[in-house]
């Protein structure tokens, strides 16, 4: 579904990515976990269009999409939901979803705001409050949700469980194994294994700009010398 | 009573027109992030195309369009000269420094401005009156005329207009959330540019609507870009950028503020007539100032988030390289000479060149270094111009003192400008700098009183020959060149530039950022002054255009075509110019059209500016 090979990606003159490839598989659920600052977000970045990617190919439904437009490949069925959350303050719930509205598309899940809200209880009850007057937790569900009105076949999760509550984390693992369950590919950035080990299949590690392990999320959890080496666990 | 209430509902009419002209501009901010100085112009071209729809090709009344047909037609074809506008220039630049869109812009103006001239003419046009609405309503016991009263309910549908496009429509919602965060709408699958053309065109065909309303009101005339522009960038500064509401609320605290001043006398102050009724901009200056210290991004805006992702690359300086320095002695023992050699022209020429040496310098000094992109460095040159001219006039000061008080009336210029500029930064404090430069340039238009408006100072001539006038302008370029340099590498340079690469940074290692640019900011227009007072015994007469935005830009120019990063780039860029300029107004009655077309090239040539690029080509060659 998502296949990335050799990629370099520089912010000014700072090489940022080197050499990084990873692929996902049609309904796998795919982890990049790194430290802060390791090139999770940059990588992530770099195949949403949103950074160039100064060599190395990025194919998606065996298509290449390095140096396509960011809007060109979100039209392709290609989702992403930022770390920082980015919800539009000013736009209501339902604004929100409307900026990310796509038609529908083949082998992938259509979604509707009513569907949505049903995965998201939450926001059914906030539909017309503004963005930027919703708790962090609230917010990182609208990014999700707003991603998915675009109907797409796999989504770019950036680091989905930072600076939420436990229970939140929780309940963000289920919503991410419901969508697994609805045949959506993800590729998701953390730091946080114990919630890698909840939902994904596979792991890469990457450290500063580099893909450094990568195998079943079982033999990671498995082999402690690398985590140990890695993660700050 | 009566009086007053009249010149309320003036207010009102006027905060109409001026709403309909800065609402768009401010739409059109709020998503491309492009200041466009040519909205003016569209303003302009709206107005004479509607006259030549309803009037210009002699038809009997209003002609087949009709008088509303025509203003509307006039401003759908402007919106659409907008949209072209937007995809063969405007679409290639997005990711250029402000300044580069906002000289591309302004490269826009030049051209229009010439092919205004060239199609209608110098003459004031009178445009036709509104088919039934002639006559004038009483309001208690004054005449108030009915086509102002339309233009005062225009305001407010066009506001409920547009708040229904932007919160009933999809398009709307879109472009709401790319005022807020393009990036993001980009990844979520909506192509920008369609969104930035939709927009431009709305934004353009407003501006061009206003100025179509405007016929019944006044003449139209060659000079209606500019004196709109000025207050639709005061408007939008203070209604917050980006902010329809914001737009109308600022129009009509502004045009309030402008009726209501009509109505106060004239007044002395130690035997000079100060007339209010006449200074138009004041009000507006006023308002902003206020509103800027309470609430710095407008009454209505927003702090700018998520600009851009990519680092942008910041000019450096560089210590000179030796072979530069031998070459700086070497031109100045040719200058020494030059007297031996050229004739009196060629002096003149040199002269010239060597006052806007300084000129650039200073204005490199707060660019470069300083970090704050000044789009009204005019306003320093004009007032040290000024200042010069009305010590003569006024006080028989002697040329000695004149080139004091020049320096010294732009450096208090600087430093009252300056404490309101520091408290922003980039495309915002580059507005405001052109707000106070216009609001000089009012002001010594104005205030005839003291200034002569238009007419100017005349017979300030300097008390040595031309020679020696060549050998004192010498010694300011030199001096004042060397000051500057000094200035960037003292401690007050490095804490300048480490305010400019990192305000956080220096505020931690105990710099006052604000209080360091601030300081810049007098130096630079005390130098600029200098260059003003000289340029006024130059010319031996001190006009309104000193202070006017053309003579900005040409001291911009000359900056972005030597590099930011060098120290001897405005003096190359000064010389390369005044040269060009020099040629190009003797041999062509057009020189503002290929001016505009050489700035709009140069900018698509080097969309990352000449100082960036120069920066790219060096990157080699120092290894890093
Ligand atoms: N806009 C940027 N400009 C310059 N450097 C950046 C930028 N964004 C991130 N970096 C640098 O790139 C590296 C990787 O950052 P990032 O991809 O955000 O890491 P992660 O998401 O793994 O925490 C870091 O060293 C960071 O400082
Ligand atoms: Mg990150």
């Amino acid at each position: 579904m998502l296949r990335v090979d050799g990629l370099h990606t520089y912010y000014g003159r700072a090489h940022i990515l080197a050499d990084v490839s990873l692929d996902a598989a049609k309904g796998e659920i795919v982890v990049l976990l790194g430290r802060n600052g390791a090139g999770k977000s940059t990588t992530l970045k770099s195949i949403m269009g949103l950074v160039p990617a100064a060599q190395g190919s990025i194919r998606f439904l065996d298509r290449e999409i390095a140096g396509l437009p960011s809007h060109e490949i979100a039209r392709m069925g290609l989702g992403y939901v930022p770390e920082d959350r980015r919800v539009f303050a000013e736009l209501t719930v339902m604004e929100n979803l409307d900026v990310g509205r796509q038609g529908p598309r083949d082998a992938a899940p259509a979604w509707t705001p009513e569907k949505l809200f049903e995965i998201f209880p939450n926001l059914a009850e906030m539909r017309n409050r503004p963005g930027g007057r919703m708790s962090g937790g609230e917010q990182q569900m609208l990014t999700i949700a707003r991603t998915l009105m675009g109907n797409p076949r796999a989504i770019l999760l950036d680091e989905p469980s930072e600076g939420l509550a436990p229970v939140i984390v929780e309940q963000m693992a289920r919503t991410i194994q419901a969508l697994k369950a609805q045949g959506l590919t993800i590729v998701l950035s953390e730091q946080n294994l114990h919630f890698a080990l909840l939902v994904a299949d596979r792991a890469y590690i990457i450290e500063k700009g580099r893909i450094r392990y990568s195998g079943t999320m079982a033999a990671l959890a498995a082999d402690e010398a690398i985590r140990l080496q890695y993660l700050s666990v | 009573m009566s009086a007053l209430v009249v010149q309320f509902l003036n207010g009102l009419a006027s905060a109409s027109a001026l709403f309909l002209v800065a609402c768009g501009l401010s739409i059109i901010f709020g998503v491309s992030r492009i200041v466009n100085f040519a909205h003016g112009s569209f303003y302009m071209l709206g107005a004479y195309l509607a006259w030549t729809l309803t009037r210009g090709l002699g038809w009997v009344g209003y002609g087949p369009l009709g008088f509303w047909g025509g203003i509307l037609i006039a401003a759908l074809i402007v919106g659409l000269i907008g949209v072209l506008i937007e995809l063969v220039l405007l679409r290639r630049i997005y990711q250029a420094p402000e300044l580069f869109q906002l000289l591309a812009t302004f490269g826009v103006v030049l051209v229009v401005q010439d092919l205004a001239m060239a199609i209608w003419g110098a003459q004031d046009l009178l445009g036709p009156r509104a088919p039934g609405l002639r006559g004038a309503f009483d309001v208690m016991g004054q005449r108030f005329p009915e086509y102002e009263m339309l233009l005062i309910l225009i305001g407010p549908i066009v506001l409920g207009l547009l708040w229904l496009l932007f919160n009933r429509t999809r398009w709307g919602t879109l472009v709401r959330a790319a005022t807020a965060d393009r990036e993001m709408v980009a990844a979520l699958g909506v192509d920008q540019r369609k969104l930035f053309t939709s927009v431009f065109f709305v934004g353009t065909f407003l501006a061009a609507l206003g100025g179509g309303l405007q016929l019944p009101r006044e003449p139209v005339q060659l000079h209606m870009d500019m004196a709109i522009i000025a207050d639709a960038f005061v408007v939008v500064v203070v209604g917050g950028m980006g902010s329809v509401g914001g737009a109308y609320l600022a129009a009509l605290l502004i045009a309030q503020l402008q009726a209501f001043m009509l109505l106060v006398p004239d007044f002395e102050i130690a035997g000079l007539t100060i007339s209010i009724a006449r200074m138009t901009l004041i009000p507006s200056f006023l308002v902003m100032a206020v509103v800027l210290i309470l609430r710095p991004y407008g009454l209505l805006g927003k702090a700018p988030s998520h600009a851009r992702t990519q680092a942008s690359v910041e000019p450096v300086v560089r210590a000179t390289p030796p072979i530069l320095a031998k070459l700086g002695f070497a031109s100045v023992a040719a200058m020494i000479l030059l007297p031996l050699i050229a004739d009196e022209y060629g002096l003149m020429v040199a002269t010239e060149i060597l006052i806007f040496v300084l000129m650039a310098a200073s204005l490199h000094f707060m660019m470069g270094p300083g970090g704050m992109a000044s789009f009204g460095h005019a306003a320093y040159f004009g007032l040290g111009a000024y200042g010069a001219a009305l010590a003569a006039k006024h006080f028989n000061a002697p040329m000695e003192a004149g080139l004091v008080a020049g320096p010294v009336l732009a450096a208090l210029g600087g430093i009252l400008f300056g404490w309101f500029c520091v408290r922003l930064s980039g495309v915002y404090l580059a507005m405001l700098t052109l707000a106070f430069a216009q609001i000089v340039w009012s002001i010594a238009f104005q205030w005839v009183a003291v200034t002569g408006g238009d007419n100017g100072v005349l017979g300030v001539w300097p008390s040595i020959g031309k020679t020696g006038f060549f050998y004192l302008s010498l010694a300011f370029a030199v001096i004042g060149v060397l000051l500057l340099r000094r200035a960037i590498y003292s401690p007050f340079g490095y804490a300048l530039r480490g305010a400019r690469d990192s305000a956080l940074r220096a505020d931690a290692i105990g710099i006052d950022v604000k209080r360091v640019q601030w300081a810049a900011f007098a130096i630079a227009a005390s130098f600029a002054g200098s260059a003003g007072a000289l340029f006024a015994y130059f010319k031996g007469s001190v006009f309104p255009t000193y202070a006017a935005i053309p003579k900005s830009v040409d001291a911009l120019m000359m900056v972005l075509l030597g590099g930011v990063q060098t120290i001897s780039g405005p003096l190359v860029g000064a010389i390369v110019y005044m040269g060009l300029h020099e040629q190009l107004v003797r041999v062509t009655e057009l020189w503002r059209l290929v001016l505009g077309i050489a700035i709009i090239a140069l900018v698509l040539a080097f969309p990352q500016g000449i100082a960036g690029f120069a920066a790219k080509r060096f990157a080699k060659e120092d290894g890093a």
